[in-house]
């Protein structure tokens, strides 16, 4: 859903007369709200927690309601895998609705592989307040009391994180207890369970994609996940995991053959299921294994056709794995693209050179290594300095023309 | 609207050129901010408008547009602005119903093989019906402007590049020619220039027979030196003119920098980040 958060709980038809002004109330975000969800600091988008703390920072705050997030998948899927599970297991967490489709594993085993969320640690703290290590004796801080104004501050954190938490927290050695999972509502699609009946008019469309595209329409219509329904009581969000679309499994063959005969048939898809996030409320996290696709102009305009785009690239097997700057990651994250949605601009990412690895428990996304320090808010040369530079090419007839920075 | 680039451009809402076909292209970054440009400029310059967006939805562009301080809604209200969305339209097509309802101009997802001979026919008669309508007692709009956001969405949609070189050329015909209006199209390539294999379905492919066509390339693409924070891109500005002792081509180039209410346009190397 592209639009902003004010205008999720009303028809889109009486939007002429909320937006007739630029100057609107940030309380009107109020209306709207459902667990698990927050509005955007940048552009008021709707947001949803991945359930990768760090991934939510590195997408700006979390996934805007509505877009679709590709996943570029490592050589052996565990990576990809494992971010699809979280984001899953966050929609549980969250009580949001859950659609999973695949063709290669029942979603039901997707699903009862989801990592086991760290619940006490949510329910007891407040935001503001970080999780304390359950190893610190309590004494010893009581003892200390020279820095006690710092006491309350977050510890410095090598990974990235939001600054209020509206993910949970997973703990990937342990599976999700059942009753937790089976309180979450889900609609499964296994592609070998669903007999694709032939109809003539798709000849843009695999067979495949356009049933999987039709029943994940059929599940919002009927559960109300429309805009343009009317509003029922309670709204809820839609997640949507889409596993290893393009592999041959779903009937494609992008992954077998140079010259493929259903060269569009994925584009045309993540059209179809654009539009249908675009007038919802649902979210789609979407794997792809790209490195199985050889023609590099067709993954570009399949990129271009989802909103957020990030690439794993694992160590595994490859002759990084022992090179000594990486000893301490599992691959390499890339971002491909980050989403333009109600603003020009768009959030970009502090630096491009980032990492992920797999802890015991629990996977983040660090920083490789710190970029160059050339920003606009940097202090360096004094401008003092520079005027009076400027003043002396002045005198000396040269150009006067009143650019700030540049004058030689 | 950026008053930055119209002073690049030598343009401005109360004066500007008729019979122009602008090509935005970019490579591994995004110019869609320079659609945004040309979309909230022809309005304010009272030009009746038609819209294809084929990348985003209308919410999208209303919210851009307003931050730029143009009114999308009351524009299609006033009959000013046609706007095709083209993800709505690409539903019905789609996942097809009972009661097809939607318009034609999206069938060619039905079927790529005929080109987009609908596709223009819907451009055809909402600009022409401009012209017709005066005398209902509406305003009155100046000559029409066509704006194609991601004409690459068609390519990837299935859709023969020729064919989409076979719609612009009708489209430039009609807009341009016949009705000396403006027409404004985004192509979005990635991966190098050097890449270029003699493909004759691809983006790259399009991009150069449309070079060939327009009369002002605004080319962007990404920093040779990697990505920077601070530094978006750099946008290569091409005019083509054509005088009677043939043609005259000027380049410029500038880095920008998107903000959240406009761009801004520099110098190369005199971002206020290095300087």
């Amino acid at each position: 859903m592209a639009a902003p958060v004010n205008s999720v709980g009303k028809p889109s038809a009486e939007r002429p007369q909320i937006n007739c002004t630029s100057f609107q109330k940030k309380t009107r975000s109020k209306l709207i709200s459902i667990p698990g969800t927050r509005p955007s600091v940048q552009n008021g988008q709707l947001l949803v927690s991945t359930g990768v703390t760090s991934l939510d920072y590195l997408l700006g705050g979390g996934l805007a309601v509505g877009t679709v997030l590709l996943i570029e998948e490592d050589r052996y899927d565990s990576y990809s895998r494992m971010i699809l599970k979280y984001f899953l297991a966050e929609g549980v967490v969250c009580r949001h609705e859950l659609f999973v489709a695949s063709a290669q594993d029942n979603p039901d085993d997707i699903l009862q592989e989801l990592p086991a969320p760290i619940l006490d640690d949510v329910a007891m703290h407040k935001p503001v307040e970080q999780p304390r290590l359950p190893c610190e004796p309590q004494d010893s801080l009581d003892a200390m009391k020279i820095a006690w104004r710092y006491q309350n501050l977050p510890k410095v954190q090598s990974a990235l994180a939001s600054s209020s938490r509206f993910g949970h927290y997973y703990d990937v050695s342990k599976m999700m207890e059942p009753e937790i999972r089976q309180a979450a509502k889900c609609h499964s699609f296994y592609l070998p369970e669903h007999p694709t009946q032939s109809s003539a008019t798709h000849s843009a469309m695999l067979e495949s994609y356009s049933t999987l595209l039709k029943s994940l329409q059929e599940v919002i219509h009927r559960e109300g996940f429309d805009l343009a329904a009317p509003m029922s009581k309670s709204r809820n969000i839609l997640r949507v995991g889409l596993h290893s679309l393009g592999s041959a499994l779903w009937g494609d063959d992008l992954s077998c053959q140079d010259n493929p005969t259903h060269r569009h048939a994925l584009a045309t898809f993540l059209y179809g299921l654009r539009a249908l996030l675009r007038s919802s409320l649902s979210v789609a996290v979407v794997t792809i294994p790209s490195h199985l696709i050889q023609d590099r102009t067709l993954m570009g305009s399949i990129t271009r056709l989802c909103d957020n785009a990030i690439a794993l690239e694992s160590f595994k097997g490859s002759e990084r794995e022992t090179n000594p700057l990486y000893k301490d990651y599992h691959g390499l994250l890339h971002v491909r693209q980050v989403p333009h949605l109600n603003c020009l601009t768009n959030q970009l990412p502090d630096h491009k050179d980032l990492a992920f690895k797999l802890k015991r428990k629990q996977f983040t996304i660090e920083r490789l290594h710190l970029p160059p320090d050339l920003s606009e808010t940097v202090s360096r040369v004094s401008r003092g300095e520079l005027a009076g530079a400027a003043m002396v090419a002045s005198a000396c007839g040269s150009s006067t023309s009143g650019t700030k920075h540049l004058d030689f | 609207m950026f008053t930055e680039l119209n002073s690049i451009l030598n343009t401005s809402p109360e004066s500007f050129s008729g019979g122009d076909f602008i090509l935005v292209s970019d490579r591994q970054s995004d110019a869609s901010f320079l659609i945004h440009h040309f979309l909230s400029f022809y309005l304010r310059a009272q030009c009746k408008v038609c819209f294809l967006s084929l990348a985003q939805s209308f919410n999208h562009y209303s919210s851009v547009s307003q931050r730029l301080g143009v009114n999308l809604t009351q524009a299609k209200d006033k009959g000013q602005l046609i706007f095709l969305e083209g993800l709505k339209e690409s539903l019905s097509v789609l996942i097809p119903q009972a009661a097809d309802t939607g318009s034609q101009a999206m069938s060619f997802l039905r079927n790529p093989a005929p080109g987009l001979q609908s596709l223009y026919e819907f451009v055809r008669d909402s600009v022409t019906a401009s012209s017709s309508s005066v005398e209902e007692g509406t305003e009155e709009w100046g000559p029409p402007v066509l704006l194609v956001d991601d004409l690459s969405v068609l390519l990837s949609l299935g859709v023969n590049a020729g064919a989409v070189l076979d719609f612009t050329h009708y489209c430039r015909a009609a807009v341009c020619s016949q009705l000396q209006g403006n027409m404004v199209m985004l192509v979005r390539c990635d991966g190098g220039e050097e890449e270029y294999d003699g493909d004759v379905e691809g983006p790259e492919w399009l991009l150069r027979c449309l070079t060939h066509q327009c009369s002002l390339t605004l080319h962007v693409h990404g920093l040779p030196t990697g990505y920077c924070r601070d530094i978006h891109g750099q946008v290569e500005v091409c005019w083509r003119r054509r005088r009677g002792d043939g043609q005259h081509t000027q380049k410029k180039l500038f880095q920008y920098k998107v903000h959240d209410k406009g761009a801004s346009f520099f110098a190369r190397g005199t971002s206020s980040a290095v300087l």
